[in-house]
């Protein structure tokens, strides 16, 4: 099939950007939509232009690099990353957007690249267990209820892509927060961090300049790991628990 | 490529390059994000939203019991007005008069600046989390209510400014009639049909807020853990949006159909 892509160029982070309108062919339907952005790029070298700047990594869904916003909607119009989406959900003749997050806390680095490490430091701040190191312990002295790990489990499986930030009308982080918040509060490793986790990683997300949740809930729909809305319930009962505690 | 050293500021503290080198260039910028130390609860954004849930439960109270007043309307004259009287003379002597009336003035004033200054620092807040905006967006899984929190809460704002001069504060009869009578004063306003019409859209502006506002409360509160829990939350949006709107828009148009007259 053959379409039209308007994607946003900015040469580096200070740089000015603006939206480009490119002309691709010859894309099959299935091919992902990071492989018609190579076909793309390869075009471009040809034509001795900068290729298009984009994050990707494991091209399995698996590693949460590859962010884009195609026509409005983060990861496009499937529930998937942009790595798992494929053509057959576009139409031949079809004008594709290709924006990169708007965050202010993603800044952009290059093209459609952003640098995430916002929920890096987000995750430093309290979204972990602290565990001595030696000799592993034996894994069926602290047992965990099936259910509780099945859900602490679908919880883990935030890949950190960063597109509930991008789709939330206020910047707000909170599905994110509340993922890692609900994993490790289900599991027993979890509790004696559990107060100073919740505030060191709200304190470091309003640090860092995104947005407060209003439960609009656009988060969860793009999210491509279908995390949902309820996370962001037990993230602030954490919180609610912490400042009663003192925090 | 020639990287700077990172910039350390501490042990907790690390360097991150936001500026790639201009084509030819030499120059970088080198922006450095520490980790917050001694974060506090009390200070963050989900306080900021608890205050706003809180104060927004005691106007859903307000609201009721307030309609439950209106609603006296359709028992007649008489029965209104001794409402209206009663509500200054409950607690005497305990109280002075008016007494329990100020009480509940004064928390809801309070209540008012709480829930407002708490909505104009999270628009703000909004805001500055990202000041690109993008070229197209799709919001296809929010409610409109949800959307529409800002600018419908300004209209209720705008809305209680109106009423309050109409009955309360200042009392004006868009007739021209007498102002010392409560129930004929009700009466003067919503027979004149476009006094009438300002009351039911404010309602239909209440009830979108009190739509998303209600579950949006319970949220923040942290009572919506389940997948059943946040359908039923979902659902006490929908019932206080339509009880609430519903039992305000019944005195207008009773007085619009003849239900309620003089
Ligand atoms: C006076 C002007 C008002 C403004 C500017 C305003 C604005 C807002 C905003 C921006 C929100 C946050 C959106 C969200 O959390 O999803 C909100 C939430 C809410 N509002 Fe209002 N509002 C106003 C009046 C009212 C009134 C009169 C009521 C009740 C009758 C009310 C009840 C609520 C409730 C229950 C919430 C949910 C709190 C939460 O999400 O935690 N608001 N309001
Ligand atoms: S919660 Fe979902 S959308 Fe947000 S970072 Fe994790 S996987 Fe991505
Ligand atoms: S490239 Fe790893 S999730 Fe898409």
């Amino acid at each position: 099939m053959n379409l039209t892509l308007k994607i946003w160029r900015q040469p580096h982070a200070t740089a000015e950007g603006a939206m480009h309108t490119y002309a691709v062919g010859d894309i099959s339907e299935d091919m992902s939509f990071l492989e018609m952005l190579d076909v793309l790029n390869e075009q471009l070298l040809g034509q001795d232009e900068e290729p298009i700047a984009f994050d990707h990594d494991c091209r399995e869904g698996i590693c949460g690099s590859c962010n884009l916003m195609i026509d409005g909607q983060a990861h496009g119009p499937e529930v998937t990353t942009s790595c798992q989406l494929h053509m057959r959900s576009f139409k031949d003749g079809d004008e594709i957007t290709v924006e990169p997050w708007r965050s202010d806390a993603f800044p952009v680095i290059k093209d459609l690249m952003v640098d995430r490490s916002a929920f890096d430091r987000i995750i430093q701040a309290g979204g972990y267990i602290s565990a001595n190191t030696g000799s592993a312990p034996e894994a069926n002295s602290v047992p965990v209820p099936r259910d509780q790990a099945t859900r602490a489990f679908n919880m883990a499986t935030c890949i950190g892509c960063g597109a509930c930030v991008a789709a939330c009308p206020n910047g707000s982080a909170s599905l994110f927060m509340g993922a890692k918040i609900t994993q490790l509060g289900l599991l027993p490793q979890g509790q004696p961090e559990r107060d100073s986790r919740v505030v060191g990683m709200v304190g470091q997300h309003d640090h860092e300049g995104f947005g407060g949740c209003t439960n609009i809930g656009e988060c969860t729909a793009a999210c491509p790991k279908e995390i949902p809305l309820d996370v962001i319930s037990q993230l602030n009962k954490d919180l609610r628990t912490a400042i009663r505690n003192g925090h | 490529m020639r990287r700077p050293a990172p910039a350390r500021t501490g042990h907790l503290s690390h360097a991150r390059v936001i500026r790639a080198p201009p084509p030819g260039g030499t120059v970088w910028t080198v922006a450095t994000t520490t980790l917050v130390k001694g974060a506090r609860a009390t200070r963050s954004t989900i306080a900021i939203k608890l205050a706003m849930a809180v104060s927004g439960f005691v106007f859903i109270g307000f609201v009721l019991a307030h309609m439950y007043g209106n609603l006296k309307a359709f028992a007649g004259h008489d029965s209104f007005n001794e409402y209206a009287e009663h509500l200054r003379t409950i607690g005497e002597p305990i109280l002075p008069e008016s007494g329990l009336l100020w009480i509940l003035r004064l928390g809801l004033v309070a209540s008012l600046v709480v829930h407002v200054s708490a909505a104009v620092w999270l628009w703000r807040r909004a805001q500055s989390a990202r000041t690109v905006k993008y070229e197209v967006t799709k919001r296809r899984h929010s409610s409109l209510s949800s959307r529409t929190m800002r600018w419908g809460g300004l209209t209720i704002l705008v809305f209680l400014v109106w009423h309050l001069l109409n009955f309360s504060i200042v009392k004006v009869n868009p007739a021209g009639g007498a102002t010392n009578d409560p129930y004929n004063l009700l009466v003067d306003t919503f027979d004149v049909w476009w006094m009438s019409l300002i009351y039911l859209i404010a309602m239909g502006a209440l009830a979108m807020h009190l739509h998303h506002g209600t579950w949006s409360a319970l949220q923040t509160l942290g009572l919506t853990g389940t997948a059943s829990a946040r359908s039923r939350a979902k659902t006490a949006g929908w019932i206080v949006a339509v009880v609430v709107a519903g039992g305000y828009s019944l005195v207008p148009l009773g007085v619009l159909f003849g239900v309620i007259t003089k």
